[in-house]
């Protein structure tokens, strides 16, 4: 009887121990908790021109302080803009109507990610709202490309240069650059 | 023509075996359904190849995941990206390492004890035995050892993982100096579901293939000394090769 009740005891506990590491692996190393742990939340959408590699499931960010994900990215044939809805924590329900959202690089080569701006208005965005000002996705090829046109255009041109080295600089300029990229237009 | 006939003969006679070898999991699969009514058995072994293994297991998981830290430390360095550590850890051992070397060192460990508990059953005629008085010895004795290894791979495996992805951690964030945050926050955003579910398919293809290697070379060793010993050998040297070849097979299928 001792006997088949350690043996008993040892099958449970390794059977109870292999279910606990296949619920942290599917919990704890993907980013999808289970339906009933999600905190609650509200909706929003955005318009973009190109998303870039924005995927399902990327973080959106305000401050550099995640407080949602992307859970849907659809295309608008209407206007032909790409539609990303925000699904953001219900405890950051106070986020102006005027704020921005851009989309930003993870490091030089990493994931996209969401990053929205406060604006000053005194109303909040609520669930099913759409957030008006966007930029979009900066694209790696776009940049280089317009780069090198500068270059071969006016080799004399001190700021065509300057911006050669683009690609090279580290994670802290990356998110800056879409900005230089639009003014050279 | 000689030679052309020995080679024919080498190719059916390893077709012969094939056949035995899936006629035998047909037939273990048929009396599987019966055997599960008397659960105890089935509890017992997995047991004997599962809980047993644990410590092998773990040890070797949380090696081989300290291993995986320094050296995708390194080479993550030389491009910046350390931080991507938790997820190049994360995804190898989830997908490929956690399923393969669990199998494997499951083959070495409780593959090699299945065999050579059935094989010295057959040489000391205790199979014979239990024929004689109308025991079934398939359902007796065969299938809840086999469905015993099936339930305890994916366990294992899981386990395996888990215990790499701390040694991982542990290499790559007290040692080396990563962020904690962005190792997991990293990890978190690119390990996906699929990425998990192949993991568990494949550890529960292993623990078929695995189990059934074992089982078949130990009913069917011929019964002396010597035999018991090759049919251990030939377990393991056969789980060997199969795993790696499903392994490529199911991956390719799942990209």
């Amino acid at each position: 009887m001792g006997k088949s009740r350690t043996l008993n005891l040892g099958t449970g506990t390794f059977v109870l121990l292999g279910f606990a590491a296949l619920f942290f692996l599917t919990t704890q190393t993907t980013s999808r908790g289970l339906p009933f742990m999600s905190p609650p939340h509200y909706d929003l959408t955005a318009k973009f021109d190109n998303v870039g590699d924005l995927k399902v499931g990327s973080p959106v960010s305000m401050s550099g302080v995640e407080i949602g994900r992307v859970t849907k990215i659809d295309f608008d044939e209407s206007d032909f803009k790409a539609v990303v809805v925000l699904r953001i924590n219900a405890k950051y329900s106070q986020i102006p109507t005027d704020s921005d959202a851009s989309i930003y690089t993870q490091g030089l080569l990493g994931g996209k990610f969401i990053g929205l701006t406060a604006g000053g208005a005194d109303t909040y965005l609520k669930d099913k709202d759409q957030i008006d000002f966007t930029q979009s996705a900066f694209v790696l090829e776009n940049l280089i490309g317009q780069v090198l046109a500068n270059f071969t255009k006016s080799k004399a041109d001190a700021p065509a240069a300057d911006a050669a080295p683009a690609p090279a600089p580290a994670d802290s300029k990356a998110a800056g650059k879409p900005k230089a990229a639009e003014k050279t237009k | 023509m000689n030679a052309l006939r020995e080679l024919w003969q080498s190719l059916t006679d390893s077709l012969e075996k094939l056949g035995s070898v899936i006629q035998f999991l047909l037939r273990l699969i048929v009396n599987s359904p019966r055997a599960l009514m008397r659960f105890d058995l089935i509890s017992q072994q997995i047991f004997n190849s599962g809980a047993l293994s644990l410590v092998i297991i773990m040890l070797s998981g949380l090696f081989v995941g300290m291993v995986l830290g320094i050296q995708g430390y390194e080479l993550l360095q030389r491009f910046g990206s350390e931080e991507a550590l938790g997820e190049a850890a994360a995804i190898g051992l989830v997908k490929e390492l956690g399923p393969v070397v669990t199998a494997l060192l499951f083959a070495g460990r409780a593959g090699t004890a299945l065999a050579s508990e059935l094989g010295l059953m057959r040489a000391t005629d205790q199979i014979s035995a239990m024929e004689m008085m109308a025991v079934d010895p398939i359902q007796r004795v065969v299938v809840p050892r086999f469905l015993g290894g099936v339930i305890a791979m994916p366990l294992l495996a899981a386990i395996f993982s888990v215990i790499g992805i701390y040694g991982a951690q542990l290499v790559g964030v007290q040692f080396m100096g990563v962020d904690a945050g962005s190792f997991w926050s990293q990890m978190r955003a690119s390990v996906t579901l699929a990425d998990v579910n192949e993991g568990i398919v494949k550890s529960l293809i292993f623990g078929v293939a695995c189990s059934l290697i074992a089982v078949y070379q130990g009913y069917y060793a011929t019964p002396t000394a010597e035999g018991v010993g090759r049919a251990t050998t030939y377990t393991v040297v056969t789980s060997a090769v199969v795993i790696l070849f499903l392994d490529y097979l199911i991956t390719a299928a799942f990209l």
